[in-house]
């Protein structure tokens, strides 16, 4: 059994170096990084969309300065897009030229049998890695220093796709039926995203750790914008965060999430704004709100949203 | 050394958290590589590898807090009063006094959580058994050469006897409270899955219910997920030659652009009616829990629910949290009397215009109209009009047409007419009627 101490220790690294790679972690999503690396086990991180599911990977592969390899699900993605495909062009331009090397071939074969026994010996040579197109699973698994593997909403795939999947995160190792079973050289880091628009089934996560992550709470996602906006100033973050809160208690379609919160205090930046008022937040409304009816529904109240925000923001 | 974990997933389980074998090994190599010391750290490391969805999280956390809490040992009040052992006495005095009188809370937390796991304390099941496993735990400790102690320091040193007294009422809370939490971690029941499945839903246990909820709910995904790949083979079509060759005319029949056979995707429409009359009322609640859950993959879903009235409840089904949707629908018109005649009548007021010859009209009840007039005529218009009437009903065939049930009545109008009172005929009879065509 390790230390705690030595645990408590390498999750400070790992939270200091998502950090160091731009994103800002809690607590617990450095644990999971951490408990992922020790056990060799994938994560899946579940939440609301935009508040860095994604960016947990990409700022994972920075830190652990690894390739990211993204395979995006959508209905339908399947082996022929996750894994590996044959290059059927080239197979077949590489036929047509070495027609006549064929002819000579056959030549001095000794009738049908002859011919045929040579041609099986050739089934190889066009069913090899040279005509293996890697798709994301297979890169992954074929990177010789590892890498960072993003399955990203994978609840966008279909039940078929999910449990082809099992072989991968559960040993690290694929089946291509032409050339045997491929084992990854270095077991790569598996970051799976899902937005829950369908439960995934209980094989799947049961081979992965569960990270839930939320929203922040406002000191964390100031800090958030701070890594990623620097030059805005603190008391107009502070508010802008403290608004964007004020918002998340509203009923709306849409809750603006962390990504929104760091475009908009982008786009004050641009505007060079140094306090917020009612009219430049009318004016920037559409950055945090994505549907109408969201916009339509806050616009008369912003000036309590804004005064409640400079409320809770003002330091105690 | 792995004992506490092991433990833990016992717990955890009780308290409604899957986790499987897989999971459980996962969760003794979490902790050799966080360890025990840092609580934060492991709540978090283990939250990750035992609890899969948010639904499990805040019942992990309690879980756990339960299971890794400890009670507050009030500081040891001699001391806190500055007064001293005397030297001579406490050399005669037993261990357990000693740690009471004493200022290490530590070694005596030990000594609680040893003697609490000698005398059985996990094994708990009942309330009742509280103060005889306290008793026990107490005993462990070695409460009879403390109550020695009593005896003769009462005479001795009357101080130092009436501070031991009070520390050992302190004890005695701390152990209740210790044999309290083994409880509550001990889960209301311990169930079985396929016994729960197989249950009549009559005698279903009010204790069950929540447990039966989650059954109801991975049958309703089951049948959701076979009905879309049903419906997905039929997308998927086969190449028509015909059309393939008309439009590639223009590539000298060369089939550069194919065509794909298209079969129409016929999604079952049904009407439901839903007796919550306090007969069958727990049948009901998982019924509409059912149905609720199915809408995945029956898109057009009216449902009724009715006991001597009845009202359209597909709005409250499809608008609200499930949970609250059953509970607003039972407020409404639950656990009245069943009036069947009535509720027809009702039911060709409000709902018979949207039944057509697609529609599936699905009854749950045990047509016991209390001797109201059946009206079967009503569900013979209704027969008429649908594709089908399936009459799902929790009693017995045999014990149709006794007394008041009108089952005999309204047979010769229904297309199918079925027993159906475990969970497991219920899922086979949704399984037959809208999936397997």
């Amino acid at each position: 059994m390790s230390d705690t101490g030595d645990a408590a220790r390498a999750i400070e690294a790992v939270a200091g170096g998502l950090a160091g790679a731009g994103y800002i972690p809690t607590r617990r999503i450095a644990t999971a990084v951490y408990l992922a690396r020790e056990l060799r086990k994938p994560i899946l991180v579940e939440g609301p969309a935009g508040v860095g599911k994604t960016e947990l990977a990409k700022a994972a592969a920075r830190y652990l300065d690894l390739p990211l390899i993204r395979l995006q699900c959508y209905e339908g993605v399947d082996e022929s897009k996750a894994l590996y495909e044959w290059k059927y062009g080239k197979q077949l331009l590489y036929t047509q030229i070495l027609k006549d090397g064929f002819r000579e071939v056959f030549e001095n074969a000794d009738g049908l049998d002859g011919a045929l026994r040579k041609l099986q010996s050739f089934d190889d040579v066009f069913f090899s890695e040279q005509f293996l197109e890697e798709r994301p699973l297979l890169r992954a698994l074929r990177q010789p220093d590892g890498a960072v593997l993003l399955i990203d909403e994978v609840d966008k795939s279909d039940e078929e796709f999910e449990a082809f999947l099992l072989e991968v995160l559960a040993d690290y190792q694929v089946s291509v039926p032409e050339l045997g079973t491929i084992s990854a050289l270095v077991p790569p880091l598996v970051i799976l995203t899902s937005n829950s628009t369908r439960d995934l089934g209980d094989a799947l996560k049961r081979r992965c750790l569960h990270l839930h992550i939320g929203y922040p709470d406002r000191a964390l996602e100031e800090r958030i914008v701070d890594a990623r906006v620097p030059g805005v100033e603190p008391r107009l973050r502070a508010l802008l965060v403290a608004f964007v809160h004020q918002l998340r208690t509203r009923d709306l379609k849409k809750l603006p999430s962390v990504s929104e919160s760091i475009d908009w205090a982008r786009t004050l930046l641009l505007l060079h704004a140094e306090e917020l008022d009612t009219e430049l937040v009318t004016e920037t409304l559409n950055v945090l709100l994505k549907f109408h009816d969201d916009t339509s529904a806050v616009e008369h109240q912003i000036g309590a949203l804004l005064a409640e925000a400079r409320k809770t923001a003002a330091p105690a | 050394m792995k004992g506490p974990i092991v433990g833990f997933v016992g717990a955890a389980r009780a308290a409604g958290i899957r986790v499987s074998v897989a999971e459980s090994l996962d969760a003794v190599r979490t902790v050799d590589a966080v360890g025990y010391a840092d609580r934060a750290l492991l709540r978090d490391a283990l939250s990750a590898v035992m609890a899969k969805s948010l639904d499990e999280k805040p019942l992990f956390e309690r879980c756990f807090d339960l299971y890794f809490g400890r009670e507050q040992l009030e500081p040891a009040r001699l001391t806190a009063r500055g007064a001293e052992l005397p030297g001579q006495s406490s050399a005669a005095l037993s261990a357990l006094s000693t740690m009471l009188l004493g200022d290490d809370r530590g070694a005596l937390a030990v000594a609680v959580e040893r003697a609490a796991n000698r005398a059985g304390a996990s094994a708990i099941r009942s309330w009742t058994q509280t103060n005889m496993i306290a008793r026990r735990v107490l005993d462990e400790l070695g409460f009879a050469a403390l109550a020695q102690d009593l005896e003769r320091l009462r005479d001795e040193d009357a101080a130092l006897a009436a501070a031991l007294a009070e520390a050992l009422e302190d004890l005695r809370a701390v152990v209740r409270a210790r044999v309290e939490r083994s409880l509550e971690l001990s889960g209301p029941r311990r169930w079985d899955d396929d016994a729960l499945a197989a249950t009549t839903l009559w005698n279903l246990d009010p204790r069950d219910v929540a447990r039966m909820r989650v059954l109801v709910r991975a049958m309703a995904k089951r049948l959701a997920t076979r009905y879309g790949r049903d419906r997905r083979a039929r997308r998927r079509g086969r190449l028509d030659v015909r059309r393939t060759l008309r439009r590639n005319m223009g590539h000298d029949g060369v089939p550069f652009v194919t065509v794909w056979k298209r079969k129409k995707i016929e999604k079952p429409r049904v009407v439901a009616l839903c007796d919550v009359s306090g007969s069958v009322a727990a049948f009901a609640q998982l019924l509409l829990l059912f149905l609720h859950s199915l809408g995945e993959a029956i898109s057009d879903l009216s449902a009724y629910a009715f006991s001597n009235r009845l009202i359209d409840v597909g709005e409250i089904l499809r608008e609200r949290p499930v949970d609250d949707a059953i509970a607003e629908v039972m407020r409404r018109i639950g656990l009245g009397s069943s009036d069947y005649g009535t509720a027809l009548e009702d039911f060709a007021r409000l709902g018979l215009s949207a039944v057509d010859r697609h529609t599936s009209v699905l009854i749950l009840g045990d047509a016991r109209s209390n001797d109201a007039p059946p009206r079967a005529e009503i569900l013979k218009t209704v027969a008429e009009r649908a594709k089908r009437v399936v009459w799902l009903n929790p009693e017995a065939r045999s014990s149709w047409g006794t007394g008041d049930s009108e089952m005999l009545r309204y047979l010769p109008y229904c297309d199918v007419a079925r027993r159906c009172s475990t969970l497991r005929e219920m899922e086979r009879t949704v399984a037959e009627l809208f999936i397997v065509r």
